[in-house]
């Protein structure tokens, strides 16, 4: 509900953006040069900035305990926990969230970090999927990002291409009732201000992450959906692999900046 | 869920003021929201939090709907002798959290 409301509100942003976008020549659909990339961090308050960085005050933290817990907890037939075949965390995992979306031999697509660890809990355990957007599966996914906090996004794997390739023009292509493209806002115009706010970038380096306005913490495929509403196109369903794709484009185009998992924003 | 956050300095020189950290997970829903069928939602918020030095009270809060989701409190108080910090969060619908931490002061 709270999502609602705010989806009606980014809706009438996305108004005020499209009358405006909409006396602006073509999207131009330039790439950011690597020089002018910047994560949206740089663009928050002082307090937010602290938030982020103070462990004890960023609120994820509460999700990476959360995760920890479950790493060591056995569950499914199998009964087994992800510490039985990983062992510790801090070691196994370190830098894995930085190379995902990553490609699964075995299904020949791209896979997501979420992705990953519901074929692990199938497939391994024995277990149930987690599902999208709860507790366990964010704890999980925010635990596992936490490893990589730091390093930097290594999307070169020539693999991905056809999925980055998708993502690229999910990215570029206009859609929705409002005729936007994502590029519109975060390639053409990033940095300029839709109704007060600074339009970012959209780099996917803080996922899961904590956001003020959600009051909780999600997913970048919860963060793909706001943005879907506000255009007024119709989102995908959780775990599709359009989302998988669009993340795997967003994470090549923000290949080399470090991770913030778990990232606070406004 | 998680357990709360608490982040107090391991060891303090006595008499010297420390800063105390704690953050709780809680969905801290107002009472004011509806669902999309027009029902109101519960009020389920954290309405108190207290915390002890070896047993004595140094900060107490009482917390209203307006507090944003995941209550991060931040106080101070002055390092007066070894021992626990204590704290305790009670809330709507029986709610109640503890958890402690210790203090060394050399």
């Amino acid at each position: 509900m709270r999502e609602g409301v705010i989806s009606r509100r980014a809706a009438r942003l996305l108004l005020a953006a499209c009358i405006a976008l909409g006396a602006l020549p073509p999207s131009s659909q330039a790439e950011i040069p690597a020089a002018e990339r910047r994560s949206s961090y740089e663009l928050m308050s002082a307090e937010t900035k602290a938030m982020q960085d103070e462990d004890s005050a960023n609120p994820g933290m509460l999700w990476v305990l959360d995760g920890e817990a479950l790493w060591n907890r056995r569950a499914g037939e199998a009964d087994r926990s992800c510490a039985d075949c990983h062992d510790a965390a801090p070691q196994s995992m370190r830098g894995v969230a930085a190379r995902y979306p990553a490609f699964d031999e075995k299904r020949g697509t791209a896979v997501d970090l979420q992705g990953r660890i519901n074929l692990c809990r199938t497939e391994q355990q024995k277990a149930p999927p987690l599902a999208f957007e709860r507790q366990e599966l964010l704890a999980l996914t925010t635990y596992v990002g936490r490893q990589s906090r730091g390093l930097p996004i290594d999307a070169s794997d020539p693999r991905l291409d056809p999925a980055v390739e998708t993502g690229r023009e999910i990215f570029t292509r206009r859609q929705g009732q409002l005729n936007l493209a994502c590029a519109q806002c975060h390639d053409d115009n990033w940095g300029q201000k839709l109704a007060g706010i600074v339009m970012p970038q959209a780099h996917p380096t803080g996922y899961p992450l904590y956001r003020l306005e959600w009051q909780t913490l999600g997913s970048l495929q919860r963060r793909l959906r706001n943005c879907l509403i506000g255009m007024r196109a119709e989102p995908y369903g959780y775990g599709s692999a359009e989302y998988v794709a669009i993340e795997a484009f967003l994470m090549r185009r923000a290949h080399g900046m470090p991770i913030e998992t778990p990232a606070v924003r406004p | 869920m998680a357990r709360p956050l608490i982040n107090v300095p391991a060891t303090a020189k006595r008499g010297e003021v420390v800063a105390i950290r704690t953050l709780i997970s809680h969905p801290m829903e107002s009472g004011f929201r509806h669902t999309s069928t027009g029902e109101r939602i519960a009020r389920d918020i954290v309405t108190g939090f207290v915390a002890t030095y070896n047993g004595e009270e140094i900060f107490r809060a009482t917390l209203f709907p307006a507090i944003a989701a995941n209550p991060f409190i931040t106080f101070h108080t002055v390092a007066t002798e070894s021992g626990t910090i204590e704290f305790r969060w009670t809330g709507d619908n029986g709610y109640s959290a503890n958890e402690q931490a210790k203090i060394t002061v050399v």
